[in-house]
């Protein structure tokens, strides 16, 4: 049996990994790829207190996953618009060129 | 500490960090589907497993294909020439093992985590998908039918943020 802390820890790397590409990287696709971690860090840590919390019957950690990982994918869809949008007026996907708010 | 888990972190932790570190596009986002498959695996072996199904349909079966096709669309398969990651960026990592540090010292270091091992019970039968459907009918409608208005809101907003204007290099007209 898989103590709780290692799926805590797994989740906390995960999350540390998703915003260290977030941070470093240039290209806007990859910084969407490492809040998409991100935010399945978070929902692994919800299923993991689900499991070994109190009263799994409830199904209050599942019900909020399967609503994270919905809302997730309309952000990421909605973000991607949003980069391609972008791509088409300034013809680059580097957040560094990507600085004015101009034209 | 099972096998199954140990062979889903290590398929999890090594997506992520190919995702977020290689210099090819195509490749990372192949390499975040790989991470998104083992949090799947995860996420069946936690006992939910409709969740890890949902996984696998929605963010490889839908944003992972939605994440290929922006990067074809962006023309990321050409290689960056500069280093993928500049030495600028160098504090990002540094925030990032902070982070990671401190949630880690927290959770190693905390006394009130329960004892997993000796009170857990088996509740595989509970996330049948049966009860989650019940509870989504009668518990939880009310953010059901908002994310459904959310989603409708997200599509038009995406088809409209993403349409070509009049006028623009795009219209070939």
């Amino acid at each position: 049996m898989t103590p709780l802390h290692s799926y805590l820890l797994l989740s906390a790397l995960l999350f540390a990994v998703g915003l260290a590409g977030v941070l470093t990287r240039r290209n806007a696709i990859v910084v969407l790829i490492g809040l998409e971690l991100m935010l399945n860090a978070a929902n692994l840590n919800f299923l993991a207190f689900w499991r070994y919390g109190p009263d799994p019957e409830a199904l209050t950690g599942v019900m909020f996953v399967i609503f994270a990982i919905g809302i997730a994918a309309a952000e990421a869809a909605v973000g991607l618009a949003l980069i391609l949008a972008i791509y088409r007026h300034r013809r680059t996907a580097n957040l560094d060129e990507i600085e004015t708010m101009k034209g | 500490m099972t096998l199954l888990f140990l062979f889903a972190a290590v398929l999890t932790i090594a997506g992520a960090v190919a995702a977020l570190s290689l210099r090819n596009l195509i490749h990372c986002a192949l390499a975040a589907v790989g991470a998104f498959v083992g949090l799947a695996l995860l996420f069946v072996e936690l006992g939910a497993q409709f969740v890890g199904l949902a996984q696998i349909l929605v963010n490889v079966g839908a944003v992972a294909i939605l994440i290929l096709i922006a990067i074809l669309l962006t023309r990321g398969g050409e290689m960056p020439g500069r280093p993928v990651i500049p030495s600028s960026r160098n504090s990002g990592l540094g925030v990032a093992m902070l982070v990671g540090g401190s949630l880690i010292a927290t959770i190693l270091g905390s006394r009130r985590l329960p004892d997993a091992a000796a009170t857990v019970s088996d509740p595989s039968s509970a996330a049948a998908v049966r009860n989650i459907g019940e509870r989504l009918m009668t518990e939880y409608v009310l953010p059901l039918e908002v994310i459904g208005l959310l989603l409708t809101a997200a599509l038009i907003g995406a088809v409209l943020i993403a349409k070509a204007e009049r006028g623009t290099a795009d219209n070939s007209q």
